[in-house]
């Protein structure tokens, strides 16, 4: 066990923290138009968010392993690097680099698997934050079971033909782009009948309408696309190849969903709460049974941040066996976050029911946005059910469910 | 940097394994825990004892090895996973901590190098500083003790034993006196060996640096909270592993159970809910000896979080074997049971989530 970063690392902190220093209080210009990062705060610097991009690039802060060529650092890949990166904006609330599934899921998609034109042609402008985009997999039948998608993709000339629905599209009214699974061999088994297509947004025949979530954002939009034309270069991998392609990049977007240091963030803020709120004239925090429940959470995200550590140590020392571990992650972040957010609901009780500008609401209704929120990711991305198929199949080495005929 | 167990850490476990595999059969423990076998456990402990575990954590000028705590925490782990029948955290953990912490350089001298020999075996009484039940308790005057301790543990084998009073000072007895009573106390667990020491005008002799302080007995405390949740760890992580066997080969409706959803489900939530454990626990361990102004929250919340995420698995463990799992037939009770009792030594999760709040708000 060796907890220390080494010497270098210590020089590394300090130049991120002199440049946290120098951007204080930065914020953007077309905020409204990137749905991803953080915003920061105010009072300091204004820029275009692609401007904060390239200047993160320039440091080696954001994509430092994506190849020059390509609009990246082009340097060696350090997750050390990263986690000081990510805990010193995180500290001082400097606007982190934009995210989102272009630059989250596409790009490592296309380095891997992408032609030399698609790399060339999509990186550089979506790690710039130019080029936005969404990620066109579920469909009203295909949720769980997406493998049994139906938006359908037919050949003709040089053109891909789609015809068919998407759904829980998050972004889309932002995106210039869709990455797409699309049915394109009928006759091959469910599996292999998928191919990954780039779609630009502004081709005729895409309609965008909005689907208002519990939280009552349009946090999700449904795509509807009626003889949608594109290019038939516009596609990733083979023809049939789509689940593969998109399998590489899917267990990703599952680790990434609920980070267990933002989480104790969110438990610190609670504690800091519990100080100032009374009930009978009592701070929170001196309750028995509230505190007691603090505890009991503060103990479980505790046990995720060590955990955390370790896999990071896997990553860094390759060889060490953290397979269920990894596969655990998705499903006790996110079912976490969502207690520990329901928590602070009650222990603020009737208050913790005000939502939107109500008066008399507490750290702006983010308790009951983030709750409803989570429970949104704990369905997204696989529910926590698969997530459990997941580890019990892949994991524990059980059986699966015995096949039903037809499907 | 590194998270996890050194190559010399990983083949202790794996020793202490192999060693109980071998020796510490489940026909070995029914004798043991019916009590037809006493020499049966002596000869498991001296085995125990060839692999250096008596002094682990005594420094090599007293005859030690002079490991860290994590290096007991992955024995405690062995032992929790084989049920190992024999005395660990009282006369080798929480023992030497205390008078490593609390002792004087002649108390140091003569205890810690008689216990890296197995010329002492102490058994430890500290309840009552954490939590005194009724009329229990110890008081000390013109060095003398009177009163009583309960769950006192590994008091029946031992030939010293620590108690502790209210103020949290620490004495040393010696069980060759008339004036000390042990009484068995017949706990679910019969693993291992629970007491109540009766002490009337009992000799004693404090240890120093507890006389004013209440530093050493909480990091005595908290080493032995570290060492029963990483056996809690174990032992769960045994439970997990024979109820998904058993899921794999138990067939019912044509089919074996572990396909059914309702039972890889359960098996699942025991993965998922164990696996960070193993990571709190290290971490605890680690703090414990590295990161003083962590100490003190990881091991309370090794302790208490470990204890609620055992409890679950003990009960779906023994659910996936279905009927059989209620039986004493298969033998899985004595997980359980080692579990349920790990969760209330040294105090039970609410004490010590207490503990924990208390550490953070002053």
């Amino acid at each position: 066990m060796d907890l220390e970063y080494g010497p270098e690392y210590q020089e590394f902190t300090k130049e991120v923290q002199a440049f946290c220093k120098k951007y204080k209080g930065l914020s953007f210009i077309d905020s409204h138009k990137t749905p991803f990062g953080t915003s920061g705060e105010s009072g300091g610097p204004k820029m275009l968010r692609s401007k904060w991009q390239k200047i993160l690039i320039r440091k080696g802060y954001f994509a430092r392993s994506v190849p020059k060529e390509y609009g990246g650092y082009g340097g060696e890949a350090d997750m050390l690097k990263s986690r000081i990166i990510a805990a010193e904006f995180s500290k001082s609330k400097t606007p982190t680099p934009m995210g989102g599934q272009g630059i989250d899921m596409l790009v490592p998609t296309l380095l891997e698997m992408g032609t030399e034109q698609q790399k060339q042609a999509y990186i550089k402008p979506t790690l710039h934050g130019e080029m936005i985009w969404c990620q066109g997999y579920s469909e009203p039948n295909a949720g769980s079971d997406l493998a049994s998608l139906q938006t359908k993709g037919e050949l003709i000339g040089d053109e891909w033909v789609i015809n068919g629905q998407k759904i829980w599209t998050s972004t889309a009214q932002f995106s210039q782009m869709c990455f797409c699974l699309v049915r394109t061999e009928p006759d091959a088994p469910k599996h292999a009948g998928i191919s990954y297509l780039l779609i630009p947004m502004d081709t005729p025949g895409i309609e965008i309408r909005p689907l208002v979530d519990m939280t009552l954002m349009p946090g999700f939009n449904e795509v509807f696309f009626t003889d949608v034309k594109i290019s038939a270069n516009n596609i990733v991998g083979k023809r049939g190849e789509g689940w593969t392609v998109a399998n590489a990049t899917l267990g990703h977007e599952r680790g990434s969903l609920a980070p267990p240091d933002a989480t104790m963030n969110r438990v610190n803020m609670l504690i800091h709460l519990m100080k100032k709120e009374t009930l009978d004239d009592k701070p929170l925090i001196e309750h028995p049974i509230y505190r007691d429940r603090l505890m009991q959470i503060q103990g479980k995200v505790l046990a995720q941040q060590s955990h955390a550590l370790r896999l990071l140590s896997a990553k860094l020392n390759p060889g060490t066996d953290v397979k269920i571990g990894k596969m655990i992650q998705k499903l006790i972040g996110t079912e976490l976050r969502h207690e520990l957010e329901g928590l602070a609901i009650d222990i603020m009780g009737e208050i913790g029911t005000l939502y939107e500008n109500s008066p008399h609401i507490r750290n702006e209704g983010t308790w009951q946005f983030i709750y409803m929120y989570f429970l949104g990711l704990i369905i997204g991305g696989g529910t926590s059910q698969i997530q459990k198929n997941i580890i019990a199949e892949r994991g524990l080495g059980m059986p699966k469910e015995p096949k039903v005929q037809g499907a | 940097m590194y998270f996890g167990l050194s190559e010399e850490q990983s083949f202790f476990k794996d020793n202490i394994k192999k060693y109980l595999d071998d020796n510490a059969t489940l026909d070995s423990i029914r004798h043991i825990t019916n009590g037809d076998e006493k020499n049966l456990s002596r000869e498991i402990h001296n085995g125990l004892l060839n692999l250096g575990i008596n002094s682990l954590l005594i420094p090599e000028k007293y005859g030690g090895l002079g490991l860290d705590l994590l290096f007991a925490a992955v024995v405690s782990e062995s032992l929790g996973g084989g049920i190992g029948p024999v005395p660990f955290i009282a006369p080798y953990v929480i023992a030497p901590k205390a008078i490593l912490e609390a002792g004087s350089s002649e108390q140091k001298e003569k205890y810690l190098s008689k216990i890296a020999v197995n010329e002492a075996l102490f058994g430890v009484g500290f309840s009552e500083f954490i939590g005194k039940r009724n009329d229990a308790g110890v008081s000390f005057s013109n060095g003398a003790l009177n009163g009583r301790s309960m769950f006192v543990l590994d008091a029946q084998t031992a030939t010293h034993i620590l108690l502790a009073d209210k103020k949290g000072r620490i004495f040393i007895v010696e069980i060759n006196s008339n004036n000390i009573e042990i009484v068995n106390l017949t706990t679910v667990d019969k693993t291992r060996q629970y007491a109540e020491v009766i002490c009337k005008d009992l000799e004693a002799e404090i240890l120093i640096g507890s006389e004013n302080s209440q530093e050493p007995i909480i990091k005595a405390i908290d080493a032995g909270r570290i060492m029963l949740a990483a056996d809690t760890l174990g032992a769960a992580q045994t439970m997990i592993n024979k109820a998904v066997d058993y899921a794999k080969e138990r067939k019912q409706f044509g089919r074996v159970i572990g396909s059914f959803q309702a039972v890889k489900h359960m098996c699942a939530e025991m993965a998922a809910d164990l696996e960070p454990c193993y990571a709190l626990v290290w971490h605890a361990a680690h703090c414990h000896d590295h990161s003083p102004s962590e100490a003190r929250l990881m091991a309370c919340h090794a302790k208490s979080h470990t204890s609620e995420m055992g409890k679950g698995i003990a009960k779906k463990a023994t659910e996936v074997h279905g009927g059989m799992g209620f039986t004493d037939l298969l033998g899985l009770h004595y997980w359980f049971k080692r579990i349920g009792v790990n969760r209330q030594i040294l105090g039970s999760p609410e004490l010590v989530r207490e503990e924990a709040i208390q550490s953070q708000l002053k």
